[in-house]
């Protein structure tokens, strides 16, 4: 059987699929559906310094083939991770990554350096890209000169593996994956949520909360394939591929473009068990294919 | 309770008053879960014009056939509603925490236009127990009354219209029977219908000194408390999951009755 393990950094992965931060919960949500040690690791809710109640409802607008969120970061705080949420997920038999957020560089300094105090936890992925929070969030993510100074901050403070997930929010995001990359992060993750809003016309107001949400689900897989492209000619850093991946076809399409692994969102919430099919997925489209190794897909475009 | 993902065969598919179809289904394979009254199932749609699962209370379990009261209100639910005998139907269950079964004093089951849905199946267990349950069902005319029959088989049926068309003219919280409900004898009113509806029912409970739970249908997406779309700010000031914590809460934790 051909092999499908991959590396990100120091993180050796059993396989390329993972699951991505704000659709899996802890994992624990989901091991009712799903056989955590099938997967390469699961990226687990955005975690703050600080505790955050997250937007107002309604914080969801179905869309034509995806949806929009507008959470706002909800969750517990890095304190309350450490004490209660790290005993019950540091013996998953998986990779756990903690996405880490801030509103300013010492929060999310402070953040990672506390997580990096955990030893089951062998990377961060640094969330530079959160459209739904006022300061901070995605505004550190849409300038190079704002990427490099978290990136270069948390860089010192975090020894373990660092991935930095990228905003689709940008003019050339290809830019700002070369400024991650100079400041040492060993790989990047994208896309996040494309910005959009939903307007009820009957009731002639926003769907959403605060206005505005993140696009995610198959309608944005076009624009994640083209930046990934972008991305993995852009730099030699592993690229994490995310955005609209439904299927194994869907994922392999990614590593074609030249992602090293996927994240798998919005989809575990049509089918909870999906991520399961793309591990087999890949599988079999690598021994139907005679490849040996899932790396011989990688960025292995035909011109 | 281990939560599933299944294949449903549809049993039944029966339009029922002006707006709902009731689906019947049982497992293609295997047997249902246990389910709990107030729990729900996100049941998959497969439209192009959609895209996320529509969560739908369970209506009913006999046996290994389950039961779901759909009201036709969008392109999800009109394929839904559009299911027939011989179909399949996806669907992740049992979700959510569901109603607190009380068996001491007499229970009554508030519920206004599709919201009776969840009603009957608690109606029926809360029987099961030995008490016996009243149902008070409102819509706003007697053509959104649904499954009447239904719950005349399990309790006694107090209805209210707002047009006066079927039962007393109002709305639920002012039929004239309200009054024979206190607190020495009722032990917890149930409530699941319009927010409205469920306000003036919780806050009525409050005045009577009865016990409240409500069941609330906020907008989801994954329906497993992983998104956090669908929370609900309770009075304890912190945003809960309505998939996870509830969706059924005691009317007390709600802003709703303060």
């Amino acid at each position: 059987m051909a092999s499908l393990s991959v590396k990100i950094g120091a993180l050796e992965l059993r396989n390329p699929v993972m699951t991505a931060s704000g659709t899996f919960g802890y994992g624990l949500e989901f091991q009712d559906f799903v056989d955590l040690s099938r997967l390469g690791g699961i990226v687990v809710k955005g975690t703050t310094l600080h505790p955050r109640e997250g937007n107002p409802y309604p914080r969801m607008a179905e869309t034509a083939s995806g949806m929009l969120n507008c959470v706002g970061l909800q969750n517990k705080g890095v304190d309350y991770f450490c004490k209660d949420i790290y005993p019950k997920v540091k013996d998953l038999p998986t990779n756990v990554i903690v996405n880490v957020s801030g509103s300013t560089i010492d929060d999310y300094v402070e953040t990672a350096r506390r997580i990096g105090e955990l030893e089951s936890i062998p990377a961060i992925e640094l969330n530079i890209s959160c459209p739904n929070v006022r300061q901070g969030g995605m505004a550190f993510g849409v300038t190079c000169e704002g990427a490099s100074s978290v990136v270069r901050a948390v860089r010192k403070a975090y020894p373990k593996t660092l991935i930095v997930k990228l905003s689709p929010n940008v003019t050339d995001i290809a830019e700002i994956a070369r400024a991650v990359e100079a400041e040492g992060a060993d790989s990047v993750s994208l896309i996040n949520t494309l910005m959009g809003m939903a307007i009820d016309a009957e009731k002639r107001k926003r769907i959403l909360s605060i206005g505005t949400g993140g696009l995610s689900g198959p309608a944005v897989k076009p624009v994640a394939l083209r930046m990934v492209y972008q991305v993995a000619r852009a730099v030699k850093i592993p690229v994490i591929g995310l955005g609209g991946i439904m299927t194994a076809t869907d994922a392999i399409e990614f590593l074609l473009a030249g992602a090293t692994a996927i994240e798998v969102g919005t989809a575990n919430f049509i089918d909870p068990s999906v991520t399961m099919k793309v591990v087999e997925g890949i599988e079999a489209y690598l021994e139907r294919h005679g490849f040996q190794s899932v790396s011989d897909i990688i960025g292995a475009l035909e011109e | 309770m281990k939560k599933q993902i299944m294949d449903l065969r549809v049993t039944l598919s029966e339009r029922v008053g002006a707006q709902c179809t009731l689906l019947k289904a049982k497992p293609v394979e295997g047997h249902l879960p246990e389910c709990k009254p107030g729990q729900f199932a996100q049941l998959r749609v497969d439209d192009s014009g959609t895209f996320l699962r529509r969560p739908i209370s369970i209506h009913d379990v006999e046996g290994d056939e389950i039961s779901f009261l759909v009201q036709e209100v969008g392109k999800g639910t009109h394929w839904l509603c559009s299911l027939k005998e011989g179909d399949i139907l996806n669907v992740v269950l049992p979700l959510g925490n569901g109603f607190t079964i009380k068996t001491q004093g007499t229970p009554l089951l508030i519920g206004g236009g599709v919201g009776v849905a969840p009603l009957l199946f608690l109606g029926k267990r809360l029987k099961e127990q030995g008490v016996k349950p009243t149902f008070l069902l409102g819509a706003r005319t007697k053509a959104q009354l649904v499954r009447l029959d239904a719950f005349r088989e399990v309790g006694e049926v107090l209805i209210t219209t707002e047009d006066g068309s079927e039962g007393e003219r109002g709305f639920v919280t002012q039929h004239s029977q309200l009054s024979m409900f206190n607190g020495r004898q009722c032990s917890i009113v149930y409530t699941c219908g319009p927010m409205p509806m469920m306000k003036a029912v919780a806050k009525m409970a409050r005045e009577k000194g009865i016990e409240c739970e409500a069941s609330l249908e906020n907008r989801m997406a994954c329906g497993v408390g992983a998104c956090l779309c669908c929370v609900e700010e309770l009075a304890d000031g912190h945003n809960h999951c309505v998939c996870t914590d509830g969706p059924v809460f005691s009317t007390a934790e709600l802003k709703i009755d303060n």
